[in-house]
């Protein structure tokens, strides 16, 4: 029998994630000969919806409907997962909030080794994956072996697999609601608390002076907030400028914050993870500022600096007023 | 409240620049300045608040080599009140899996309400908090920045989800959480307080003492080697002077609408 993958698909008001398309790609790379099936899980109309728009990419869709499903909390998710899926199951999950917090607990479950934030699959030999992750924070990258045969659990990145726009399946929809079982869980959903808004929205900036952990001290923001003014810019940043309380949450980019579309970014001492670069929509022209000539954000932007952000910046802002 | 936060000693990338070795088996590794996970210490600071809020004790666990020894000192600095480490030569290569199975063993030997681990580490796989909840048959979040106590049998976190939001869950004890950067601001330790702890006693337990055999704690995914992605197209550099590269850049910027008068 040929392997059998499962793309697990997210997805949100009745719409299929980016990764359902990508999915269908990262599963052939996979392996060219699977079974590939894409399961989904919710419950009622916006379930069927996201069922049948899914059928059109995969050729088998499962569909576990249950009205406790509503909210798919992860606990819950994986416990019907582990009552449907064949033990030698190679799943594929987005490596994301619901896949961090869903997928580690499956791969236990399911007694199969697990594999983080794939970015790529290299090759697979008789029952040997080879597949490319990244370590800190992209800043080199490895080859990762693991017998995938008794099955496996792979996070995949979003946005690592290019979508084929014209892929068509013709799919048809399994029902599998009645096998799952009992969904309780020690772990119950109450509500979800929507972000605060700013002062500023980023998201519809045109040109955005976007300063990470490079700035070193908070004092020192001040030349951002300088070069902006002049740029006629909005000021944005990476995470650890919120963490740090430098700046509020409404201005962060990236996939736990805002997702941005601007003409121009600006990144300033801003390494480039992929959890930032997420963020960025659109194909801004990307100019990136940073001291370390190796730093990832090099290898997407279009424009790249090596310089000292603490020394360059007010030269530049200079030069803009002079301008 | 008994809490246990997990820690793992890192290469600290704000302070090396992470090289591929000449021989693509490792990073470079001499020079390389360690310290404690990011994720870890905000984990290790909730769970002193909670427990200065609450009562109870803070143990910190890790596994790793001799020199993790200092990592824990260093959370117990924080104010952590015990340290535990779990080292053997049969842990060394140890993949994310492995990990959570040495961690369970200790666990087995305490008792513990609330578990917490850092979102992810080094290598940004964020697994072993997950497969540690699920190997403990407890209740997992991840992402969680929010901890509210309720009683001794449930608390409510909330979990930060895409676009900034926030998932509120309600969970039993015990449970296993990993903690996200900005959940709180976690204090700092002068040399004061490491020398305070310089010599408290750390026990440490390996494989016998926690009844793994190789089998239990053996990769099941292996490393084969470390590159330097390639770079594809990349960025183009903008070299020369100061004045050179403010110049070309004005220019550019100018022709893609960066500059607004
Ligand atoms: C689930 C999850 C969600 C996340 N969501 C987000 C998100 O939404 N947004 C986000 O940004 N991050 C997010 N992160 C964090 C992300 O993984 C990175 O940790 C973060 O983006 C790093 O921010 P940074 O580039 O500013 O800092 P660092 O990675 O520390 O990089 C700082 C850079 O500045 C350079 N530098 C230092 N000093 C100078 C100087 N004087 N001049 C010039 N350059 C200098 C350094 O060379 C380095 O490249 C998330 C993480 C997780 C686990
Ligand atoms: N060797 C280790 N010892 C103790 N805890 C660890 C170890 N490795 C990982 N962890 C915990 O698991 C979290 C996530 O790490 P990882 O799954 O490796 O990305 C870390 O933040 C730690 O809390």
């Amino acid at each position: 029998m040929s392997r059998q993958v499962f793309a697990y698909i997210i997805h949100k008001d009745g719409k299929a994630d980016d990764t359902a398309m990508e999915f269908a790609v990262a599963a052939r790379k996979l392996d060219a000969n699977a079974e590939v099936t894409a399961v989904v899980a919710g419950t009622g109309a916006a379930l069927d919806a996201v069922a049948n728009e899914v059928a059109a990419l995969y050729k088998t869709v499962w569909k576990i409907d249950n009205a406790a499903l509503e909210y798919p909390v992860a606990d819950m998710v994986r416990k019907a997962l582990v009552g449907i899926l064949p033990k030698d199951a190679v799943v594929l999950v987005p490596h994301e909030h619901f896949g961090l917090d869903m997928a580690p607990g499956l791969s236990i479950q399911l007694d199969s080794p697990y594999i983080a934030d794939v970015v790529d699959f290299e090759s697979l030999d008789g029952g040997t994956l080879n597949a490319v992750r990244q370590e800190y924070s992209g800043m080199v990258s490895t080859h990762v072996a693991c017998d995938i045969e008794g099955g496996a659990v792979i996070t995949v990145r979003p946005g690592a697999f290019q979508a084929d726009e014209n892929a068509a399946a013709g799919g048809t929809v399994a029902d599998k609601s009645g096998d799952v079982g009992d969904l309780t869980v020690g772990r119950r959903y109450l509500e979800t608390v929507v972000a605060e808004v700013g002062d500023v929205d980023i998201t519809k900036s045109e040109i955005l002076v976007s300063v990470g952990r490079g700035i070193e001290d908070e004092d020192n923001l001040e030349i951002v907030h300088d070069l902006a003014k002049a740029m006629g810019a909005d000021v944005s940043c990476s995470r650890p400028i919120v963490d740090a309380k430098w700046l509020e949450k409404s201005r962060q980019v990236g996939t736990s914050g805002q997702t941005v579309s601007p003409k121009v970014y600006l990144a300033c001492g801003i390494s480039g993870s992929f959890q930032h670069m997420g963020g960025i929509k659109g194909a801004p022209f990307i100019v990136a500022v940073n001291k370390n000539a190796k730093a990832p954000i090099f290898q997407v932007a279009d424009i790249g600096i090596v310089a000292d952000i603490l020394e360059f910046l007010p030269e530049l802002t200079e030069a803009v007023e002079e301008a | 409240m008994e809490i246990l936060v997990c820690v793992k000693r890192v290469p600290d990338t704000s302070e090396n620049e992470i090289q591929v070795n000449s021989s693509g088996t490792d990073i470079e590794r001499d020079d390389l300045v360690y310290s404690v996970n990011e994720w870890d210490n905000y984990a290790v600071e909730e769970a002193i608040q909670i427990r200065d809020r609450v009562g109870g004790s803070v143990t910190v666990m890790t596994v790793g080599d001799d020199e993790s020894e200092e990592v824990l000192r260093r959370e117990m600095a924080m104010g952590a009140d015990n340290g535990i480490l779990l080292s053997d030569d049969a842990f060394e290569n140890a993949d994310g899996r492995a990990v959570a199975s040495i961690l369970k063993a200790a666990i087995d030997k305490g008792k513990y309400d609330l578990i917490l681990t850092g979102a992810q580490a080094d290598d940004g796989a964020g697994q072993v908090g997950g497969m540690l909840a699920a190997m403990l048959d407890v209740p997992y979040a991840s992402l969680v920045n929010i901890i509210e106590t309720i009683d001794d049998q449930k608390i409510k976190v909330g979990r930060e989800i895409a676009g900034g939001n926030q998932e509120m869950n309600e969970m039993n004890l015990p449970c296993v959480l990993s903690i996200q950067t900005g959940i709180n601001e976690p204090r700092y330790v002068g040399i004061r307080g490491i020398r305070k702890v310089a010599s408290v006693e750390i026990p440490t337990m390996g494989a016998g003492d926690l009844g793994l055999d190789a089998d239990a704690v053996a990769p099941k995914v292996k490393r084969l080697d470390y590159f330097v992605p390639d770079m594809g197209e990349g960025a183009e550099m903008l070299e020369g002077s100061t004045e050179e590269i403010i110049e070309k850049l004005m220019e550019l910027l100018k022709a893609k609408g960066g500059i607004k008068s």
